[in-house]
């Protein structure tokens, strides 16, 4: 299995080298970031509000990690479903997010608006969250410690293991993975 | 009657709460590796290598099994014979809810209204489902349910007339749509006849039935192959990723119904497939 490593934060020449399908091992730093954090966080572009860190080029990390039992940094931390975070995602994209860690389907305009940004969606397993949590070194809180478990966080990853769903290109797993394997019903 | 204290019952609530968010059901367990075999996509069997080998860090670290601990469903079957005895029943099970997702830092996804949504802070309340049965003993399952998987479950009401091939149609038009959001391979719930709630609890209550354990009724059981032989022709896939398992098993559930109605609720389960039961 070839796994491609990208480091983040994303450049364009790694994010156009990235195809449907293919195995991303990414490192760097992922920001966390739930319903409720997404919401705050386009409310402050509405407002005209300096947000509390960059998004340029970063990386969201839908996933809202269970507590740390003590002597870890880390408890189990799966990512949540994307779809329902499509509604906030272009706003968020205008501000030079370049990626997003999630699962489960993007709408049309999700998709067209991540290719207009020439951004890309990545796909963790859902479910897994206890493996997924090894890949995760460290933890800072980034922003909204208000929001508790919902804060942002910043996990520095190495590895972290995920496959690319939409490219830049027009490619989308979840739309033409399930072509290759579908078979006419009786 | 037999008595049976409230302290009991939550003490029980409580493991079954920690043993279900670690440990994964032995036959869903037996039935990802049957799916890792079977599966021909490369893509498929990558998530499938991820979720025994997940199921395997979560047992040995005590971590969970998933970030979402789910909202706790609990269905009591209380024998006729029984008395409860020192406390409400619905607080025993809540407390042990409480307790278990506080000592084992358990994630807390309850908000107290669906529109105001304050997060309730110790995962309570469950959602109880009480039924009361023969005899002098207590059964109580349970399962975390994760949001990803219940978000697009599905009941509808369809015309006597749609007969089977209109539940069909209508199951696979739910899985179709559903795609990799409820996190693929799924186990599926149907119930079919009652009413509305009945068809619902009929389906949630299929998910607890042992994968590999078929409807003890044949025509049924029938049915149950013929559906996930189509569900696994969709190509939907582990994670939607692409694949030929897109669902490890279909349980279905019937009830005698009113001569003009058809109800049919389905209910998936993800891949994370976490409940637990104990009898008092």
């Amino acid at each position: 299995m070839h796994v491609k490593q990208v480091n983040i934060p994303l450049t364009d020449e790694a994010i156009a080298d990235l195809r449907m399908g293919d195995h991303v091992a990414l490192s760097g730093k992922l920001f966390t970031a739930g319903d409720a954090a997404h919401k705050k966080l386009v409310q402050y572009i509405g407002q005209g509000r300096q947000l509390p860190f960059s998004l340029v080029n970063q990386v969201f990390y839908y996933a809202v990690g269970t507590p740390p039992p003590p002597e870890r940094i880390i408890g189990s931390a799966g990512p949540t479903t994307a779809t329902r975070l499509d509604c906030y995602t272009p706003a968020l994209l205008a501000q030079g997010l370049k990626g997003v860690v999630g699962k489960g389907y993007r709408s049309a305009e999700v998709a067209q608006a991540m290719r207009d940004h020439r951004a890309v969606y990545f796909g963790a397993v859902g479910g897994v969250a206890a493996i997924l949590s090894q890949y995760v070194k460290h933890v800072r809180l980034a922003a909204f410690p208000e929001l508790g478990a919902e804060a942002v966080y910043e996990y520095t990853v190495v590895d972290f293991p995920v496959v690319v769903i939409n490219d830049i290109h027009g490619g989308d797993l979840h739309l033409e993975g399930r072509k290759v394997y579908a078979v006419t019903q009786d | 009657m037999r008595s049976v204290d409230v302290a009991t019952i939550t003490k029980v609530v409580a493991r079954l709460c920690e043993e279900a968010n670690f440990y994964l059901e032995q036959s869903v367990h037996s039935a990802f590796q049957r799916a890792y075999e079977e599966e021909i996509s490369p893509l498929g069997r990558d998530v499938l290598t991820q979720i025994l080998a997940n199921a395997a860090v979560a047992a040995e670290k005590r971590l969970p099994i998933c970030q979402d601990t789910g909202i706790v469903l609990v269905l009591v079957e209380l024998g006729q014979e029984v008395h409860v005895s020192g406390g409400s029943l619905y607080a025993a099970i809540n407390q042990g809810v409480r307790d278990a997702y506080q000592k084992c830092y358990l994630r807390k996804s309850v908000v107290n209204d669906p529109i105001e949504r304050t997060n309730t802070k110790d995962n309570t309340p469950a959602v109880i489902h009480c039924r009361i049965v023969d005899g002098d003993k207590m059964r109580i399952s349970l399962m975390p349910k994760s949001a990803g998987s219940e978000n697009v479950s599905t009941v509808k009401v369809l015309n006597p007339a749609d007969g089977w091939e209109g539940i069909k149609k209508f199951v696979l038009e739910t899985i179709d749509q559903a795609g990799p959001n409820p996190c693929p391979p799924l186990i599926v719930g149907i119930g079919m006849g009652g009413t509305m709630e009945k068809a619902a609890l009929l389906a949630k209550e299929a998910l607890f039935r042992p994968v590999g354990q078929k409807n003890p009724t044949e025509t049924i059981a029938h049915l149950e192959d013929e559906l996930l032989d189509a569900i696994n022709k969709l190509g939907i896939g582990p994670m939607g990723r692409g694949g030929r398992i897109t669902a490890l098993a279909v349980h279905i559930e019937v009830f005698p119904t009113h001569m003009s109605s058809l109800l049919v609720a389905v209910n998936l389960l993800c891949c994370a497939a976490r409940y637990k039961t104990a009898e008092i």
